[in-house]
């Protein structure tokens, strides 16, 4: 079977400092991976890359068998409109209401009146649980709960064949955490879309993976189906996943404190 | 020591450079993409309210005094060779060829070229420029272009009701203050003023218009990371516009001269 989305020997680095030193990773259609690893190992820009918001130094980033890197602006503006992306601090449009949040890129793609557009947000927030009243506020009225779940009704407006959670549930509390998640298996479920998830959350990981990858150092050091996660026999990811204080990420991150 | 501060000087004209060319490039892109379809009709008519409508107090409380503080002077310069009649030319020469459009310029760019490195730069630090880029809309369209297009035609008719303002304030000082007859006082004012004079006012305006925005919007897209990295963009922003005003003042004055 083609993998929907097959990543092979990124690398990227930013002033003289290798970020990514060869990130390989697979992803097959409707599948949901997320991606595990410490601050600074280089999943943000591993997103950043397979949206081509970052250009990487060398490997390939293959969507459906055809190569994204360094393809021209019109063929990367096409491929965008078959992704949605939630940002990890939600990165909704402060100076807009959320209906139009929401239908962003809608409006762009396709003419609609106001009330069409409001009627498609209205619809998009009852699904994800919200009153219509919210999207006549603006998203600094809204909890961060809220803003998430905005977040999510924007990524999913277009219905993308794709979408990317950058740490979903960051700053919220485990119960909203919870509901983020299942939102989000919910969503991605009702698409048939494929997922990619940057997570720190292991709770939220048991609930929205199928598959796992830990990149560490710049590199995939384990990926595997999210039942095996506990059992990879893999010190780095065995203390990343049960959250121990000591071992060797710890000395990792202290030795490159130190340098 | 002698190569250090050698090697201080090399850095510096290299950052110097780098700088130029970045802003270079900036400008090329952001005009080629302002001249380019689609155009947001309603983020342009949002700037052009935010420069050209809420700039007018200020820019007529400037100019007013302006005018009133020059009258004043050029009377007590000319009354030494008894040339008081000519206050009134002095007056509207002096505000619609070089106070106007330079008081105006400095005004606006304190207060508009602030506010766009600070909102630009907000959207950068909270990943709403990566989020626009996602969702298939061109950041340089839809934040630079408006900003650029507003500067560029609201300057002039802040300048021109600056100049109406300016020479009013000579106007009520020459009249009220200095004893001038109020009608010969408005026929000197237009005895010798040429449309050419406006024009230049008018012409320099357009370009401080558009170097503050391209300022503005230049250090808020390269904004750094974090409260700081806004706070600086803010600073940068202003001070670059008011010098490049003062530079491009020379400019056009010179291009301009003798006409």
């Amino acid at each position: 079977m083609t993998a929907k989305i097959k990543i092979d020997n990124l690398q990227k680095s930013f002033s003289g400092k290798a970020v990514l030193k060869g990130v390989s990773l697979e992803v097959a259609e409707q599948e949901s991976l997320v991606i595990i690893g410490t601050s600074g190992c280089g999943k943000s820009v591993t997103l950043k890359c397979l949206l081509g918001l970052v250009s990487p130094d060398g490997g390939t980033i293959m969507i459906d068998g055809i190569d994204t890197v360094g393809q021209s602006r019109k063929a990367r503006e096409d491929m965008l409109h078959r992704f949605g992306m939630t940002f990890q601090f939600g990165a909704l449009f402060d100076s807009l209401p959320i209906w139009e949040n929401i239908t962003f890129r809608l409006r762009q793609k396709v003419k609609m009146t106001k009330e069409e557009a409001r009627k498609i947000a209205t619809d998009i927030v009852a699904q994800l649980g919200l009153g219509a009243h919210v999207i006549d506020q603006y998203p600094a009225e809204l909890s961060g709960g809220m803003q998430k779940r905005v977040a999510l009704a924007r990524a999913i407006a277009d219905k993308p064949e794709i979408l990317l959670f950058d740490e979903p549930t960051s700053g919220l509390d485990p119960i909203t955490g919870g509901v983020i998640d299942n939102l989000i298996k919910d969503s991605v479920k009702r698409l048939g879309a494929t997922a990619i998830t940057i997570s720190h959350d292991m709770a939220s990981v048991r609930r929205i993976a199928d598959k796992v990858a830990m990149i560490h150092q710049g590199v995939v050091i384990w990926c595997g189906p999210v039942a095996e996660m506990d059992d990879t026999g893999i010190p780095e990811v065995d203390q990343f996943v049960h959250g121990k204080a000591q071992g060797p990420l710890t000395n990792a991150i202290n030795k490159e404190a130190q340098s | 020591m002698k190569l250090s501060f050698l090697r201080q000087i090399g850095q510096a004209a290299f950052q110097f450079l780098a700088s130029f060319g970045r802003i270079a490039f900036f400008t090329a892109s952001a005009v080629r993409w302002t001249l380019q379809p689609p155009y947001y009709g309603r983020q342009i008519g949002r700037q052009i309210i935010d420069i050209g409508y809420y700039s007018l107090p200020v820019v007529g409380l400037t100019t007013l005094f302006s005018g009133m503080v020059l009258a004043l002077q050029s009377y007590t310069g000319f009354a030494r060779f008894s040339a008081e009649d000519t206050v009134a030319t002095v007056v509207v020469l002096s505000v619609t060829r070089e106070l106007g459009p330079v008081l105006a310029g400095l005004m606006v760019a304190g207060r508009i070229g602030a506010s766009m490195a600070a909102e630009i730069g907000t959207m950068r630090v909270t990943d709403q420029i990566d989020a626009l880029d996602t969702l298939s809309t061109r950041p340089m369209q839809y934040l630079v272009a408006p900003r650029l297009l507003a500067g560029t035609i609201c300057l002039p008719f802040l300048v021109i009701i600056g100049d109406i303002i300016g020479v009013f304030g000579g106007y009520i000082v020459g009249v009220y203050r200095l004893g001038f007859n109020a009608s010969l006082y408005l026929s000197r004012t237009l005895q010798f003023l040429e449309i050419s004079d406006v024009m230049l006012g008018v012409i320099k305006a357009a370009v401080f218009g558009f170097l503050i925005a391209l300022m503005g919007c230049y250090h808020g897209y390269h904004s750094g990371r974090g409260a700081e990295g806004v706070g600086l963009a803010t600073t940068n922003a202003v001070v670059s516009s008011s010098i490049f005003i003062l530079i491009a003042n020379y400019i056009v004055t010179a291009l301009f001269f003798g006409v």
